[in-house]
């Protein structure tokens, strides 16, 4: 594996996409508990800043599913893009049609990509200790982000190890997630030290992960919370971290057909009125919302 | 020029594949893709999306609904406004290396009026395009739909400009050619159509609209054998060149609208898939050999 083929081109607040969709070859794909895990080998693209996305396509047979669809590619936040290596890795939970035909995708299969898209994760404020939350595949963007601030050496060229730097120790950043049942709480093995809460509890804390938060955020108010999940989890998460005054980023979800900007369906209401979330976001400060209930975030 | 550079109204163009009007943000993209964009332009205009007199803000969320072959959306104009699109937006698309077209709509004759002044004397301004046609918004689908609101609009504001002017036409209206007939006839340089056909989705479940405007406009590849009929219909009726566009995703769908009569055709919700789209078709329309039918 080489990266040499790799660009990395940032403009200010982002790495850029390379201009157009490209076909890459999915190299895996992995199963966690009820999650799919697929990885694809990017030759062309540059390395992601934690919390940018991709949309996707396959190849083959993207419509022809249930009412024909898919039509419009899928955002995802990036999982994992190890240092060193071409691999981007997505982790999906087969909920609709576009899920599902993705989930279909096999080594040897195609992927369309493009990306990476969007405004990633930023440094923690003040020397404050990152706090991640997640709930069901909204962990994603924190593996790769927990990747990057820990130093583990699976970081990309593109980040520096923040964490690592700012405190001269490797040190594990904490994370509460949050699962349906047991099955999808397998999915926890993507990050490490995760604590966890499970609805039925079958797995971890009996309840929600807002809980453990909760419970966290009375004896530690010198986090900053990075979280991305359900809208009713974020919501709750916004409220939690406004109520007790801890900064927080909040990687947000909506509908979105193309990715950068174009179709402007991915609006959320912040105080500076609508922001697309595809070139605006999809990390949000969570003082810029009233609330992160986005309509029609799960169509 | 190439074999496929084509002359639209006194502007000459590389390849007959623009955009169509609010499906493509050339400063959004050029965010996400840096200067590549400029490089690599995928239209040989770029059409701006519809600026208005005051600000809008746009619909409410959700905006988007995919469809079998296809998407429906209810955007709802967002915009700067006249003042921010000349302070902000214009400077910027006037980097681009293709001309600009910039597209406006006003709720009143006044508006068009005020509108269509401030952009008669731009030079980074090659030709305006009237949004007589979208489905979202109260008054577009009245003044479109009826030739004579279309004939009194434009005795107010043809005068004001020596620019290009193009009439948007709406798709949903009784009798399309004649609402063109009447654009043409009023002094229109050219028209283009289709835009989207209004269309409905029930959120699951619940048995109210999904879409946060109620009704939204229907686009891609669904609408594609309606774009080539209406447009047939219109270079049968007019004699004004025609930008066709309605679900074009490939050369041959853009040779098709071609033979039938259009000058240039606009890819709209096929470069929502991929943003180099529209230099794809204008690659895959060189290819190909036109029939002339008109």
């Amino acid at each position: 594996m080489t990266s040499t083929a790799q660009r990395t081109s940032t403009a200010g607040d982002r790495v850029l996409a390379p201009f157009g969709v490209r076909a890459v070859p999915i190299v895996a794909h992995e199963r966690h508990g009820a999650y799919h895990v697929l990885r694809c080998a990017d030759q062309l693209g540059p390395r992601p800043q934690a919390g940018q996305f991709y949309m996707l396509a396959a190849v083959a047979r993207w419509g022809g599913g249930a009412s024909q669809r898919p039509f419009v590619p899928r955002a995802f936040s990036v999982l994992r893009a190890p240092a060193g290596s071409t691999e981007l890795h997505f982790m999906l939970d087969d909920v609709g049609p576009g899920t599902k035909r993705l989930c279909e995708l096999h080594p040897g299969d195609e992927l369309s990509i493009l990306g990476p898209l969007g405004i990633g994760f930023a440094p923690p404020r003040d020397g404050r200790t990152p706090l991640l939350v997640g709930g069901g595949v909204g962990i994603a963007p924190l593996a790769i982000w927990q990747d990057q601030l820990g130093g583990d050496g699976r970081t990309g060229g593109a980040t520096p190890t923040l964490y690592d730097v700012d405190s001269g120790e490797r040190r594990q950043t904490t994370a509460l997630l949050g699962f349906r049942d047991g099955e999808h709480a397998r999915g926890a093995a993507l990050l490490t030290g995760a604590e966890i809460a499970t609805d039925d509890g079958s797995a971890g804390h009996h309840g929600l992960v807002t809980e453990l938060l909760a419970a966290w955020l009375r004896d530690d108010r010198q986090v900053e919370v990075y979280a991305c999940g359900p809208p009713a989890m974020l919501e709750a998460v916004r409220a939690l971290c406004a109520a007790t005054d801890t900064p927080a980023q909040l990687a947000l979800e909506s509908g979105m057909a193309c990715g950068y900007g174009a179709c402007f369906g991915c609006v959320v209401q912040t105080n500076d009125g609508y922001l697309r979330l595809c070139v605006d976001g999809p990390v949000l400060d969570a003082a810029r919302l009233q609330s992160a209930l986005v309509p029609g975030a799960t169509q | 020029m190439s074999d496929v550079a084509v002359r639209f109204c006194g502007i000459e163009l590389a390849h007959p594949i623009v955009n169509a009007s609010g499906t493509f943000d050339a400063i959004a993209a050029r965010r996400a893709f840096g200067d590549e964009l400029l490089c690599r332009f995928p239209f040989s205009a770029f059409v701006s999306k519809t600026v208005t007199v005051a600000p809008r803000q746009g619909n409410p969320p959700p905006r988007l609904w995919e469809l079998p072959a296809g998407l429906m959306n209810s955007i709802g104009l967002p915009n700067k406004g006249l003042e921010g699109y000349l302070e902000h937006d214009l400077p910027e698309l006037a980097r681009l290396p293709v001309p600009l077209i910039v597209n406006v709509m006003g709720f009143t004759h006044a508006e068009v009026a005020q509108l269509v002044r401030a952009f008669s004397d731009r030079p980074e301004v090659s030709a305006l395009e009237l949004n007589v046609s979208c489905p979202n918004v109260e008054t577009g689908t009245l003044i479109g739909s009826d030739p004579a609101e279309v004939t009194a609009l434009l005795d107010v504001v043809r005068p004001l400009t020596d620019k290009p002017m193009i009439v948007k036409l709406t798709p949903n209206a009784t009798d399309v050619p004649a609402v063109a007939r009447a654009a043409q006839d009023a002094g229109a340089d050219a028209v283009s159509l289709i835009n989207t056909l209004r269309g409905m989705a029930l959120a699951p479940g619940t048995g109210r609209p999904w879409l946060g405007g109620g009704t939204g406009g229907v686009s891609g590849p669904a609408v594609r054998a309606i774009a080539l009929a209406q447009t047939h219909a219109v270079c049968c009726e007019v004699g004004i060149p025609v930008v066709a566009m309605g679900g074009v995703q490939t050369g041959r769908d853009a040779a098709e609208l071609l033979a039938v009569g259009a000058t240039l055709v606009a890819v709209g919700t096929e470069s929502f898939r991929d943003p180099l789209a529209g230099a794809r078709i204008a690659c895959e329309l060189d290819a190909l050999t036109i029939p002339a039918l008109h």
